[in-house]
């Protein structure tokens, strides 16, 4: 009989199951990379040869630089804003009782988990009817309908578990509440800030729909990507656009998930 | 100094704190001693300012401040879980509150360097409070309240978190530090042998009223009911009911017969029960029946607890269900009372030992 090794021993088991799914998980996506390097056109196995001419071939498209600027730019505004309208709607939902809260709160998250396609054909109509020209600012509104619930989502843990104390401690102190969020509840919850500035950067840099339904005659790097499927010629290129592009969102959240990490444990500074 | 007028507190529907009246001195260590529920935290924040009161007044030196927020009251607090700001380190902590009154940044330094003195960790200005332990993060909530020089600091449970070695010490410090500043302390804690440490006064709270303000020897020596006698170290209870003959006064106590009553406070009618309490170390303990003049019943010895310096025999007697707990000095050398369990025993007790009190 095996020795027995107690409760808590490795279960290996479960372990190369665990194994088993991420690689399942990740397949599709481990085939973009491995293809971007391709000299072949046609993506189909053996493959041909090392390459990086379809990384040097990026460099010299206009269009797409154009496109990866619009990206950026709509990103960044939508992240910085959708941050700051989301901490004081989470501070307050993790401070104060209302009546209907948590309701309102399960409303707040719903864009979550709605069909982006249903949001931007709802956003398109709007705007139409209030007359509003299409240009990357009303891809900027499309993208924040769909980060403040995420940025929500990522900030609501972080203020519900932050130690109240401090902030009582510093208008025990004598500072009046602004300065109080000021001098402590920023600097002390500022992991999770720029966590969720990040979380909500990649989400807007990535989307597609609400960009397809609500932009003009700029477009956006995905839908730069969309439009060149056309040419198959074009495809290696493209698979080595969307490397990159993986590559970027991967240390963006990954970034974001170990700050979320150092806030939580850097915050308990009262008691072990 | 500090007066807590009809001071009421309701959330909901649980009544907090209520009807509570207190007058706190200048310069005095006042305690606030209670079971977990008692209020005596809610009434503690409603003097810093964190909850509002829902009835009463509460003034510090005649100046009304139950409708101030906390950072417009002179009074600084150390919390329970010491809040000491995880982003800043020591010498930022200690010199939070000093920011906003505008001083040269020589004048801050110094200032904070004599706290650090004063709490025994110069050089640690530039740790991060994370690099602290336990009783360090204590002593700089302690600085960075004191170095307000508020009239009056309020310590939540402050060394509840602490082994009780560092507790002892630092109870000392604390009490100490007390003395050198003259400043008003008023601590919040639910242990008695901490309140009777330090204390100059003591308020004993239960579901929310303050049942009794008195001194440490005060409430120990005359604990006005049961629940404060129970509370403030060990007791024995004995149901007992008192009836007059002629001049005196006597009570017919259960287990311990006919005691003669004399001077004691408590009821004067007749056949009224009364609860008659008795301190484990006013009673004698004797292996051979005393001589007549002195009280005494026999009895049996059921457990014993050694606790080092003294034990504690606990006692059958007829005609009552629980032991009377009995404390003796443990004498060096002689243990006489090792093994003692089922001996006969003589309990003998002087009439001083004798507590009347309400039954309730």
């Amino acid at each position: 009989m095996a020795r027995y090794t107690g409760f808590h021993a490795p279960n290996h088991t479960l372990a190369i199951y665990a194994a088993v799914f991420a690689f399942v998980l990740y397949l599709p996506i481990l085939f973009i990379p491995i293809f971007s390097f391709n000299s072949g056109v046609y993506v189909k196995f053996p493959l041909e040869g090392f390459t990086l001419q379809w990384y040097v071939n990026l460099l010299g498209r206009e269009p797409l630089k154009a496109a990866f600027w619009n990206s950026v730019k709509i990103a960044a505004a939508v992240s910085v804003l959708s941050t700051v309208i989301a901490v004081p709607a989470a501070l307050a939902i993790a401070r104060y009782r209302m009546p209907g809260k948590a309701p309102a709160v399960s409303f707040m998250m719903l864009p979550l988990v709605l069909p982006g396609l249903i949001m931007g054909v709802a956003l398109l109509g709007l705007l139409n009817r209030m007359g509003v020209t299409l240009s990357l600012v009303t891809v900027t509104i499309g993208h924040m309908v769909i980060c403040l619930p995420y940025a929500i989502s990522v900030l609501l843990p972080r203020f519900i578990g932050f130690n109240r104390s401090l902030e009582e401690a510093s208008a025990d102190l004598g500072e009046p509440p602004l300065r109080t969020f000021w001098r402590v509840t920023l600097p002390c919850n500022y992991p999770g800030i720029l966590a969720c500035v990040l979380m909500t950067f990649t989400i807007s840099f990535d989307e597609y729909f609400m960009a397809f339904f609500l932009s003009g005659p700029k477009s956006t790097l995905p839908m730069y990507i969309w439009g060149q499927l056309r040419f198959p010629q074009d495809f290696p290129s493209l698979l080595a656009l969307s490397t990159l592009i993986l590559l970027f969102s991967f240390v963006l959240i990954f970034t974001s998930l170990r700050l979320s990490k150092v806030g939580q444990t850097a915050q308990t500074g009262a008691l072990k | 100094m500090i007066s807590v007028r009809k001071v009421s507190k309701s959330f909901g529907r649980v009544q907090a704190v209520q009807d509570v009246s207190l007058e706190i001195r200048a310069g005095e260590f006042f305690s606030l001693l209670g079971a977990s529920g008692s209020g005596k935290t809610t009434l503690l924040r409603m003097i810093a300012g964190f909850e509002a009161v829902t009835a009463g007044q509460i003034l510090i030196e005649g100046q009304e401040m139950q409708d101030l927020p906390p950072h417009l009251r002179p009074i600084n607090m150390v919390f329970q879980n010491y809040a000491i700001f995880p982003h800043l380190n020591v010498h930022d902590n200690i010199a939070y509150g000093l920011q906003r009154l505008r001083l040269p940044k020589v004048d801050q330094a110094r200032m904070v360097d004599e706290m650090l003195e004063m709490i025994a960790l110069s050089g640690y200005g530039m740790r991060k409070a994370s690099q602290l332990s336990g009783g360090q993060m204590q002593r700089v909530a302690l600085a960075r309240a004191l170095i307000l020089k508020p009239k009056v600091l309020l310590l939540d449970e402050p060394l509840g978190a602490l082994d009780k070695q560092l507790r002892e010490q630092m109870q000392l410090e604390l009490r100490g530090l007390q003395k050198q500043l003259g400043i008003t302390f008023i601590l919040v804690t639910h242990d008695q042998e901490e309140a009777l440490t330090l204390s100059d006064r003591v308020a004993v709270m239960a579901n929310g009223w303050v049942i009794q303000v008195d001194t440490p020897a005060g409430l120990y020596d005359h604990p006005k009911n049961r629940q404060v006698a129970g509370f403030v170290g060990t007791m024995n209870f004995f149901d007992a009911v008192v009836s007059v003959h002629g001049q005196d006064r006597v009570a017919d106590v259960a287990g311990l017969g006919r005691q003669m009553l004399n001077g004691q406070a408590g009821p004067h009618g007749n056949c009224a029960k009364v609860l008659v309490a008795i301190r484990p170390e006013s009673l004698v303990l004797s292996s051979t029946e005393p001589g007549p003049g002195k009280p005494s019943v026999p009895g049996k010895v059921e457990a014993r607890q050694y606790l080092g310096g003294r034990q504690i025999l606990h006692v059958a007697v007829e005609g009552r269900a629980t032991p009377v707990a009995v404390s003796t000095f443990a004498h060096r050398g002689e243990d006489s009372w090792a093994g003692s369990e089922g001996r006969p025993v003589w309990l003998t007790w002087g009439p001083e030992a004798i507590n009347v009190i309400d039954p309730d």
